[in-house]
């Protein structure tokens, strides 16, 4: 299930250069099964790029990280096969329906057209959308698509799930059901993995990393960050630290 | 096996559900090949001729009803100045003009004996170099006929004055009738459905790129040659098909004679494809917009027609431009089409482009599987 010493993600003094430019440097953390990660930071601060390195789509320079217990330099195709992802770019098949996407996704994971028939009817009645089965994606309004695109990525039941601002965009209320999914799917014991510029979605996760100039700035629960730099609330804190 | 399955499905359902692709598929291909092929002959059968006779002789109004009776030539304006028929060149009302001078009749009839030539002049427009030689090698059949009716009615030959010509015999192997249109219908069909196969491949793979959903298959186990088989096999099959819509139109439309086996030239079609598709796959890998990949394939398309012989002769090129299309894959199928379908050439006899073709498809294949990166 995961590595050696029981972490799903674990990374040692992971570096990424782009010619003379750090992306990121040294980072070390780790992630446990279950846990739902906030992996926080600016823009440009490295963030997209660690999270293309663990999911096998590009390769360190130097360090280590291994993600359920696979080595992201050497065994990038095993890492695919365990995680799902849904990136800020939205990526469904615009011109399939809702069912035709699931079918490929599940297909190209490996699943059998029966499964792909019965996980597809539990995630869509989970999403209460069974109805828009036979619409095109195309036709449908960006919070539902955003939620599909997360039912997608969890068709193959991955043991982690990397969220790249899945909420970007989305109104209030869609976001507070992104995040009663994310916990639903904690609970399932998939691990969540998730990037955010929204703080108040911060304080839902177990545990956050905040990252600025490629650093890994601070690391720990919502509330031990906040007493340990004196903020009031994780935007305070977000401030406070990015600006250092 | 499975996987590949799941991506042919998809991509059928994506091909078919386009709207603007259904017409480039099944319409574009029979519109062009109806009108292109009547656009791409070398026949000429309406040359315009402007005549200056200063003659006025019944020698020289025979010669000019006998260009008139060509059904080549149509004599379309007359004077006695040279100055006016130069300037009906220029503003391209004539294509040629024929200037039979003073004194031609009595040149023609000269008592034996005496030196003397009869002299007229052709002047021809040779913008086009090609169709100045047919004008030159048309009115020169003309003028050659006309001169051998002269012999014959002045009964020259039996006073022993002229040698009797030689006379060649033309015997027209293959294509008898010398019709272009069967000639050019097979070329025509080559490029039609390369266009088709290599453009609509290296855009659809392309376009995953665009629309960011090839990020999200490049984190799926999904092996590479798998999805490089996924994005060529449906265009292979489509490709194939407008090979056989081409093949029938070309058959019922312009009668193009099928002498050959159809399954050899489906079998040299589909190793040509999987090489033709290779290389638009190529080019998609290492472009990351549509954009980019017409122009590039538009500079590769454009280069493989123009050199592979289909609307010149490849032996009128220079050495180096023969060489060349050694890693010309159109210059085969060309070839290799006409071989079959006018000549009648069995597998036997397009063994060594056969190879060649499977050579060039392996090659240009593993050059797009490789070059595909699962990176973002």
């Amino acid at each position: 299930m995961a590595g050696e010493n029981g972490y799903i993600v674990d990374v040692k003094e992971l570096t990424k250069k782009f010619g003379n430019f750090i992306a990121n440097d040294r980072l070390t953390f780790n992630v446990s099964p279950g846990e739902i990660f906030g992996f926080l930071g600016a823009n440009g601060a490295g963030k997209t790029t660690a999270i293309k390195i663990l999911c096998g789509l590009s390769s360190p320079t130097s360090g280590e990280a291994t993600i359920a217990g696979y080595n992201v330099y050497r065994e990038t195709e095993k890492i695919k096969q365990n995680i799902g992802y849904m990136s800020q770019q939205f990526s469904l098949y615009e011109d399939l329906t809702v069912y035709e996407n699931f079918r490929f996704y599940g297909g190209i994971y490996g699943l059998s057209r029966k499964v792909i028939r019965k996980r597809t009817e539990e995630l869509l009645h989970e999403l209460n959308m069974e109805k828009v089965k036979n619409r095109v994606i195309h036709s449908l309004p960006l919070g539902w698509k955003q939620k599909l695109a997360f039912s997608v990525a969890i068709i193959h039941q991955p043991k982690l799930i990397f969220l790249d601002e899945p909420t970007s965009g989305v109104d209030p209320i869609t976001r507070r059901q992104f995040w009663e999914m994310i916990y639903k799917t904690a609970q399932d014991g998939i691990t969540v993995f998730i990037t955010t510029h929204y703080m108040d979605e911060a304080e839902y996760c177990g545990r956050v990393s905040i990252m600025a100039e490629g650093k890994i700035k601070a690391i720990g629960s919502p509330n031990d960050l906040k007493s340990q730099y004196d903020a009031h609330n994780m935007n305070d804190l977000f401030i406070k630290l990015v600006r250092n | 096996m499975r996987t590949i399955g799941f991506i042919l499905q998809k991509e059928f359902i994506q091909i078919f559900r386009n709207k603007t692709m259904l017409p480039i598929i099944f319409i574009v291909p029979v519109v062009q090949l109806l009108i292109l092929v009547h656009a791409a002959t070398f026949d000429m059968k309406h040359i315009d001729m402007y005549v200056v006779d200063k003659d006025l002789s019944s020698a020289s109004r025979q010669l000019v009803s006998k260009f008139e009776g060509s059904p080549f030539f149509f004599v379309n304006q007359q004077s006695f100045s040279v100055e006016n028929g130069e300037d009906h060149l220029i503003t391209n009302e004539a294509d040629v003009v024929l200037h039979i001078h003073e004194g031609f009749e009595k040149d023609l009839m000269v008592q034996p004996g005496t030196k003397s030539q009869a002299k007229m002049q052709l002047l021809i427009n040779a913008v086009n170099g090609t169709k100045a030689g047919l004008i030159n090698a048309y009115s020169t059949n003309v003028i050659a006929d006309f001169r051998k009716e002269i012999i014959k009615s002045e009964n020259l030959i039996a006073k022993g004055e002229i040698p009797s010509a030689i006379n060649v015999n033309f015997s027209h192997w293959y294509n008898p009738e010398l019709n272009y249109k069967i000639f050019m219908l097979p070329g025509i069909l080559v490029i039609l459905i390369t266009i088709i196969g290599m453009f609509l491949s290296a855009l659809n793979l392309v376009r995953e790129k665009e629309m960011g959903t090839s990020e999200q298959i490049n984190v799926t186990p999904i092996r590479k040659y798998q999805f490089i088989i996924g994005k060529l096999l449906p265009f292979w099959i489509i490709a194939l098909f407008e090979l056989a819509i081409g093949l029938v139109i070309g058959y019922f439309a312009f009668s193009v004679p099928i002498l050959g086996n159809i399954s050899t030239l489906v079998l040299f079609a589909a190793i040509y494809l999987f090489a033709v598709l290779g290389i638009g796959l190529f080019i998609s890998t290492v472009s990351s917009t549509q954009q980019q990949v017409m122009f590039v394939s538009f500079f590769f398309m454009l280069t493989f027609i123009l050199m592979s012989g289909i609307f010149t002769p490849v032996e009128s090129m220079p050495g180096w431009a023969q060489n060349l299309n050694i890693i010309n894959p159109f210059a085969y199928f060309i070839r290799v089409i006409r071989m079959i379908l006018l000549k009648g050439s069995d597998m036997i006899d397009i063994s060594r482009e056969i190879v060649s073709m499977s050579l060039y498809a392996l090659i240009s294949l593993s050059f797009a599987v490789w070059r595909y990166r699962k990176v973002a």
